[in-house]
């Protein structure tokens, strides 16, 4: 049995159901996210596991015990809020020391772990700050301590990183994932950011509409993604409507443009839509692969990569190449033939 | 802008003669006891009255009273309010704004056509009294203790301490309580100003107070109760800069609330 346990979870809030159905195993020490757009139920399902509420159907079992209905004060896991939740009147070594203190502990053993939390997020100076005197990166790196100090058995993260500039984001997103690799705490990360979730995580979980659309290590959601909407949701896809010309040698046309597929198509004939990843296509014919002529369409200068967008017929293909010094780039109204290989494409029954 | 800061003081100017004047006033006539020279004569009969120290003390009493059950009664209402039943945070406001509404005099003789006879006797206990009170301090209660709450994130802060191994009479205690302190300070001292100031209802259900007797000083000795009306402008003041006192800047604290 795992070491975290969601069986068949629901939570219905009147008539409306923010979760259905929904079951997952964390192991011990792994770090989960559920990743989905605002609503889809990823932190009802978290809350669920705190305690904050209790689910209409299902049981949540934490190793080997039953904590469905257990008040979240008696569950022993740590959460850490989108809104730092730090308590203003206390210092920021009594915040971490807060569980400590509740749990009746000896004062040199609080003084002890709240030294070692504190060397832990790198803040060894700053315990009798108070937290409107702290940024909110920092703040919340005491949020984590709070929550780490009383040594939960699983910690919870509730869009920890949302409130945060871009920069803060990313160094504190590895220190997390640093922090819980070393400490190897089961976790399970709440975020709306694919790229965090991607990150980050040992296992995604892809979340719409209160229901799981698929479970994976990064690698797997990403480049082989179950449903159309996690194929849309994770990362940019390009769709290119396309119809059936001989389906068993995987062989299709755009717009006059023939091209050939590594996927199983089931269709005898018809229209279906070819989704194709940006990194996957690049300018220029290459031997073997797929070729598409267009207009490059527009050009957009990200940093480490360059964004172009080819108008292909109808279809806008986006596709982003490396900045490399040296390099030089296609013009707005240039023509362009881009190349793909055929196990690129991800076919989709359909127009 | 320039002419409109001008304006503003003037008006400011003019507000405050208006308000300051009939208190100097006031003050001076206190100070002239004796016909020939100002002193504090009055105050010195005023404070040798024993009939002032019994009914302050009373007041007092009555205010202390109220205080405690009015806080009891408040805080835990008015956070279950905010974590639990948002929704009837409007009614809540609507019934604590009731004194407002229902004058004194009327408030007073339905307590006595309520609580004279059984099931409920009370009037002849204090009881009615400070019952009475903690209904007339309710709206500057709860408006204290509802902009305390809303300065703070309630409910995740709740649940940070939950989480974290605290039951709900610790999460009030530890972490609810020591964040509403200029709140509930600012609460108190405006229930005690009203309190110790307070006439209508102590005069009608006659219990002993500090309001009835000024107004008894004033039948037979205008210069010591304009002296006592004086004194309890002053304590009044007294309390609300203690309020400023105590919530000026601190860690994350509260403005200071209060319907003013």
């Amino acid at each position: 049995m795992a070491f975290l346990d969601l069986n068949n979870i629901s939570k219905k809030f009147g008539a409306a159901a923010a979760v259905e159905d929904f079951s997952l195993e964390v192991q011990k020490g792994e770090l989960v996210s559920f990743l989905g757009p605002s609503g889809c139920g990823k932190t009802t399902t978290l809350r669920v596991v705190a305690g904050f509420e209790i689910p209409t159907t299902g049981a949540v079992v934490l190793s080997g015990e039953d904590i469905t209905r257990k008040p979240p004060h008696q569950r022993n896991v740590g959460m850490v809020f989108q809104a730092y939740a730090l308590f203003p009147n206390m210092t920021v070594s009594e915040n971490v020391g807060f569980g400590l203190k509740i749990a009746k502990k000896a004062r040199e053993e609080i003084g002890r772990r709240v030294r070692e939390m504190l060397d832990l997020i790198q803040m060894p100076q700053l315990g009798d700050r108070y937290p409107y005197q702290l940024s909110g990166g920092q703040q919340q790196r005491v949020a984590l301590a709070r929550a780490l100090a009383v040594q939960p058995q699983v910690l919870l993260l509730d869009e920890p990183l949302s409130a945060l500039d871009a920069k803060i984001r990313v160094e504190l997103r590895s220190e997390i994932r640093s922090i819980q690799q070393r400490l190897a705490i089961t976790t399970i990360y709440v975020t709306h950011d694919q790229e965090e979730a991607l990150s980050i995580s040992d296992r995604v979980v892809v979340m719409n509409a209160g229901r799981m659309e698929q479970v994976g290590a990064p690698y797997e959601i990403y480049n082989y993604p179950a449903t159309p909407f996690v194929a849309g949701f994770v990362g940019t896809l390009n769709q290119l409507k396309c119809t059936v010309i001989d389906a068993a040698a995987g062989l299709l046309a755009h717009n006059g443009q023939r091209l050939k597929t590594g996927a199983l198509i089931e269709q005898k004939e018809g229209a279906l839509t070819v989704m194709l990843r940006p990194e996957q296509l690049h300018i220029g014919v290459v031997e073997g692969e797929n070729q598409l002529s267009g207009k490059v369409e527009s050009v957009a200068f990200l940093g480490s990569i360059i964004r172009i967008v080819v108008r292909i017929g109808e279809a806008f293909l986006t596709l982003d190449v490396l900045n490399k010094r040296g390099h030089t780039l296609p013009r707005v109204g240039d023509e362009v033939t881009l190349s793909f290989p055929p196990h690129a494409c991800w076919v989709l029954p359909g127009p | 802008m320039r002419r409109a800061g001008v304006w503003a003081w003037l008006l400011f100017g003019l507000g405050m003669i208006y308000f300051f004047l009939p208190l100097i006033a006031s003050f001076l006539f206190s100070l002239r006891k004796l016909q020939d020279r100002l002193s504090f004569e009055a105050y010195r009969l005023v404070f040798s009255d024993p009939g002032f120290a019994y009914s302050f003390g009373s007041s007092l009493r009555w205010a202390a009273f109220t205080i405690v059950i009015s806080l009891l009664l408040v805080v835990p209402t008015v956070y279950w309010v905010h974590l639990r039943a948002p929704r009837f945070r409007p009614i809540v406001e609507f019934i604590t704004l009731m004194p407002f509404v229902v004058p004194a005099v009327v408030l007073a003789f339905g307590l006595i056509r309520a609580y004279a006879r059984p099931p409920l006797m009370l009037t002849s206990s204090p009881a009615i009294l400070v019952g009475a009170y903690v209904v007339l301090s309710l709206p500057y209660m709860f408006r204290a203790v509802d902009n305390g709450l809303r300065a703070i994130d309630v409910r995740t802060l709740t649940e940070a301490a939950q989480s974290l191994g605290a039951g709900w009479v610790t999460v009030l205690w530890r972490v609810i309580f020591p964040n509403l302190r200029v709140a509930l300070l600012s609460g108190m001292f405006l229930t005690f100003a009203i309190v110790v100031g307070e006439y209508t209802f102590a005069a009608l259900l006659a219990w002993p107070a500090f309001g009835p007797y000024v107004v008894l000083t004033f039948q037979s000795k205008a210069y010591e109760a304009v002296a006592l009306s004086t004194l309890s402008f002053g304590l009044t003041w007294a309390s609300i800069g203690v309020i400023q006192w105590l919530g000026r800047g601190g860690p994350g604290q509260a403005q200071v609330a209060g319907a003013r």
